[in-house]
């Protein structure tokens, strides 16, 4: 069955008559799967945190240590730099490099300075005695936004690493299917920076 | 260069994150821009406002926030509910299904099991 026949006559062949998915397909797929049992891990953590948010041992609470305008702009660089990828999958789609380079330099930027104001949150936390070891509710804090700071971290070592590729391997097709991934990535974390926000920051109160 | 449509060979299925070229994608991306920016604001405004019952504000929260995760799954990862989504979806629901198992099953054990505590000598504070 070649590809050029199927085009038209899709939907009348049997399913089980098909061949095999595009590599492409069963690629994008396959990380969809991992970025959502990614997300199960960061269920467990959410979990955590919800049953220890209010264990502070005598310690700080949450709304004595947030600072929502930190948090505001955290969460808007955070956004941002997911609409700049997607605009970089587009670059990709339509094969502007220029597009692609600038897009992926916005991202980088923007994630750059979400990780700067995540990490001078916890060396103030740090420096003010609510550090990771003073109470229940501050070692899940730690745990589950640091666990997202560390993937938005491995986000941007591997953004870098795709602009590399780009630039000597040029847009082929295995490349073009990393680059898809890395955008599924951001997203998914820009996702699971929405439940932080909410539960973590806003529902300290 | 390759097709990257993804309509040819994938058995009329489509992988997360597909969507239209050009102009359309970017018009589908400043939608989504433009909805998760407002909901964020509207989750920062919920979160300090006198205007809405206070015990109500937990429950306005979790709805924006979820109407949030909601948009950046359309506008952003571009899942839908057509045929040809199927897969994807499938696998969303089971992950929301096993999210939603942890999250909510420890919350009401644990607060079972802090109900039924035995009151102790050196009262610890469990919230």
């Amino acid at each position: 069955m070649s590809d050029a026949s199927a085009t038209g006559h899709e939907t009348k062949i049997p399913l089980s008559e098909r061949g095999p998915a595009s590599k492409e397909m069963v690629v994008r797929f396959g990380f969809w799967l991992f970025l959502l049992s990614d997300i199960v891990v960061f269920a467990g953590l959410f979990a955590a945190y919800a049953v220890l948010s209010k264990s502070t041992a005598g310690g700080p609470t949450g709304p004595e240590l947030f600072s929502r305008t930190h948090t505001f702009i955290e969460t808007t660089s955070l956004l941002l730099s997911s609409f700049t990828c997607g605009l970089m999958t587009v670059g990709v789609e339509i094969r502007q490099r220029m597009l692609i380079y600038l897009s992926a330099l916005g991202t980088f930027v923007l994630g750059i300075g979400f990780l700067g104001l995540e990490l001078s949150e916890f060396i103030d936390l740090v420096a003010r005695g609510a550090g990771p070891t003073h109470s229940a509710f501050l070692s899940a804090f730690f745990a589950l936004v640091a666990t997202h700071g560390l993937h938005v971290t491995a986000g941007l070592l591997w953004l870098i690493v795709m602009m590399v590729q780009v630039a000597t391997l040029g847009l082929r097709d295995m490349v073009v299917r990393r680059l898809f991934c890395f955008s599924l990535f951001w997203h998914a974390l820009d996702i699971v920076w929405v439940g932080v926000f909410t539960i973590v920051y806003l529902g300290a109160s | 260069m390759a097709d990257t449509s993804g309509s040819q060979s994938n058995n009329g299925a489509k992988a997360p994150g597909e969507h239209g070229k050009g102009k359309a994608a970017i018009k589908s991306y400043v939608a989504g821009l433009t909805l998760a920016f407002l909901l964020t604001m509207a989750s920062f405004w919920a979160a300090q406002t006198d205007l809405v019952y206070a015990p109500a504000v937990p429950v306005l929260l979790a709805a924006l926030a979820i109407g949030q995760m909601g948009v950046h799954l359309v506008f952003f990862l571009h899942i839908s509910s057509g045929p040809e989504d199927t897969n994807n979806v499938l696998a969303l629901a089971f992950g929301v299904f096993v999210v939603g198992l942890v999250v909510l099953g420890s919350m009401m054990i644990i607060h079972n099991l802090n109900v039924n505590m035995m009151p102790t000598a050196h009262p610890m504070d469990m919230g």
